[in-house]
């Protein structure tokens, strides 16, 4: 037995062990407290922020016209993109080849080019075509109207901004779909529940668990998105501050007039992101007790179908 | 002279290049019990779901209850039926599969009493009576209220068993319905199908529990490579096999 002796381990308590230090981690603070300080500094010192001009427009009544026309705008854009989204989404995931390809394409251009041409491209339809008309290609027109008339900077900040958003949505959309078990659709019909039904019954209350979160995102991404429409001359939060430091020359007060104001709003729509997000991972457990882990294991499953009795309580 | 329930004759199925069914025959009788064995591969799967129209039929034909199933004959002419009648044909069909697919988002109750409410235009009260008392058949009762995810494997099958028995089917297919199962689960499940069989449902299941096809089969029907190899009691067929290829299996998986 001495050669077991011989290998058996040192007597050692691991107990007492020493921690390990990470110098490079301190160096890295106090670099950065060193910076935020200067830029703190820089803030308050620096009296080209002009705070007293930030605070004489902050709540002046032009901006607070700038900003009701970016809400509504996000809104009335965003809607477009949601409806535009469903119906791209279909015609991606239809059996039929004509909308597929059709569907594919509009993707493939609204994503493929920066948004602001896209913009650009509505505000001078009129270059593109003089007058607009809907009748039966090649043959008889019902209605005709002048491109430049029908045609303000409102709808073309809406088409510009909306049917790009569609092109995202639509990917998003299809993707929610898509994650959805294809056992879902089998049991369904095996039960003799129609295409419609087992969409909406089955299929999309699944699907929003993936759908709704992102869509958030796209509404944030969106808000911010408005401002390009101030290159279209119209009057959004950007284009107000942009015409009054036009004037005044105030340049730098004024943009952060802005920012402030993108900051505040974007913050309540993050906190509202947030509520969503874990609506949908609580969504995903029902009346279990830790959400956060059966959420987890709810991702899990779905690629491992077959549930092991550890989660199982009962 | 009293129809079979199922008249499957010289059917046939192809995934592009690959032909699964080569002709499959196979007649059950009301109330008969079929366990289909056979290797992976050899086509079981998607015979079933050809019966229950996930996959269509590209040669032969399958009636059931005497109904020509997925196809309409008129006129000496064969067409394919519409979304409407393949559905009608699918409600009296129950069927079982391997991973249960519950509806996730749905109670147990809620579960069982979808298709009967949605799709039969029962009465919510008398769907609701008749689920729990499905539950109290399968054993779940205390269970009604949960959802699938937080029951068993064992217990989401027994449910997934009580959903298709709901829409009071003429027939269930059973598709490996204990597969995904932890073994000391196999146990209760196969407890409610023998219960089944015993109250006379017509039942074609497959499965590699010969235990369970010895007990409760009327027949045994041994598949591989896309026919029907063998066929006959369990005696015969699990006991004393003819084909040299069932005796391969057997002795695999015996
Ligand atoms: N949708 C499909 N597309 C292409 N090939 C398929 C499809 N479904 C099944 N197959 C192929 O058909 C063959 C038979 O499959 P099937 O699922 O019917 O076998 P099985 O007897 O049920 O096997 P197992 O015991 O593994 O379940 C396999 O080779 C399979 O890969
Ligand atoms: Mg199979």
């Amino acid at each position: 037995m001495t050669a077991t002796e011989r290998h058996s381990p040192p007597d050692i308590d691991v107990a007492g062990a020493a921690r390990t230090r990470h110098p490079l981690r301190w160096v890295a603070s106090i670099i950065l407290l060193i910076l935020a300080a200067q830029l703190v500094n820089l803030l308050i010192t620096n009296p080209n922020f002009k705070w007293d001009v930030v605070a004489r427009y902050f709540n002046a009544q032009v901006i607070g016209a700038g900003i009701i026309t970016t809400l509504y705008l996000t809104v009335i854009a965003m809607a477009v993109g949601v409806i535009g989204g469903v119906l791209v989404a279909m015609g991606r995931l239809s059996q039929n080849p004509i909308a597929r390809i059709v569907s594919g394409l509009y993707v493939w251009f609204f994503r493929g080019t920066p948004v602001l041409v896209q913009l650009v491209l509505w505000y001078n339809l009129s270059a593109l075509m003089p007058r607009i008309s809907f009748g039966i290609p090649f043959g008889p027109e019902f209605l005709t109207a002048d491109t430049n008339q029908l045609i303000t900077p409102l709808l073309a900040a809406i088409l510009g901004l909306g049917l790009n958003e569609a092109a995202y949505m639509a990917e998003i959309i299809r993707g929610g779909l898509m994650s959805v078990d294809p056992g879902q659709t089998e049991a369904a019909s095996a039960l003799g529940m129609s295409r419609g039904r087992t969409f909406r019954r089955i299929i999309l209350p699944q699907a929003m668990r993936f759908i709704v979160p992102p869509t958030g995102s796209q509404v944030i991404s969106m808000l911010k998105a408005t401002s390009l429409v101030s290159v279209i001359a119209l009057a959004d939060l950007l284009y107000t501050v942009q015409a009054i430091y036009n004037r005044t020359f105030q340049t730098i007060p004024l943009l952060i007039v802005a920012c402030v104001w993108y900051l505040v709003i974007t913050s309540v729509l993050y906190v509202g992101q947030s509520f969503i997000e874990r609506h949908y991972a609580r969504g995903a457990t029902r009346n279990a007790p830790q959400s956060f882990w059966s959420f987890l294991l709810f991702r899990r499953r779905q690629a491992a179908p077959a549930p092991t009795r550890e989660e199982t309580p009962s | 002279m009293s129809m079979p329930m199922v008249h499957a004759r010289a059917v046939r199925k192809s995934f592009g290049p690959l032909e699964v069914l080569k002709g499959i025959d196979l007649t059950v009788e009301r109330g008969e019990v079929v366990v289909i064995l056979g290797p992976s591969g050899s086509g079981k799967s998607t015979f079933l779901r050809c019966v229950n129209q996930l996959e269509t039929i590209e040669g032969g034909a399958i009636h059931v209850d005497g109904e020509l199933i997925g196809f309409r004959a008129s006129g000496g002419r064969v067409h394919h039926l519409g979304d409407r009648d393949i559905t009608r044909q699918r409600r009296e069909i129950g069927m079982v599969f391997q991973q249960f697919n519950l509806f996730p988002h749905f109670t147990v109750v809620q579960n069982i009493m979808e298709a009967p409410v949605g799709v039969r235009r029962e009465s919510r009260a008398k769907a609701r009576a008749r689920a729990l008392a499905l539950l109290e058949r399968v054993g779940l009762a205390d269970k009604t209220n949960s959802y699938p995810r937080q029951l068993s494997g064992g217990q989401q099958q027994r449910v997934a068993i009580a959903r298709a028995l709901a829409m009071e089917p003429k027939l269930m297919l059973f598709d490996e319905p204990t597969s995904a199962l932890d073994p000391e689960l196999v146990g209760e499940v196969l407890a409610t199908m023998k219960g089944l069989a015993n109250d006379g449902l017509t039942m074609i299941v497959v499965t590699h529990e010969v235990g369970f096809a010895r007990e409760v089969a009327d027949r045994v029907v041994f598949m591989d490579g896309g026919v029907i190899v063998e066929s006959g009691p369990p005696s015969e067929v699990l006991d004393n096999p003819q084909n040299p290829r069932t005796r391969a299996f057997l002795s695999k998986v015996l």
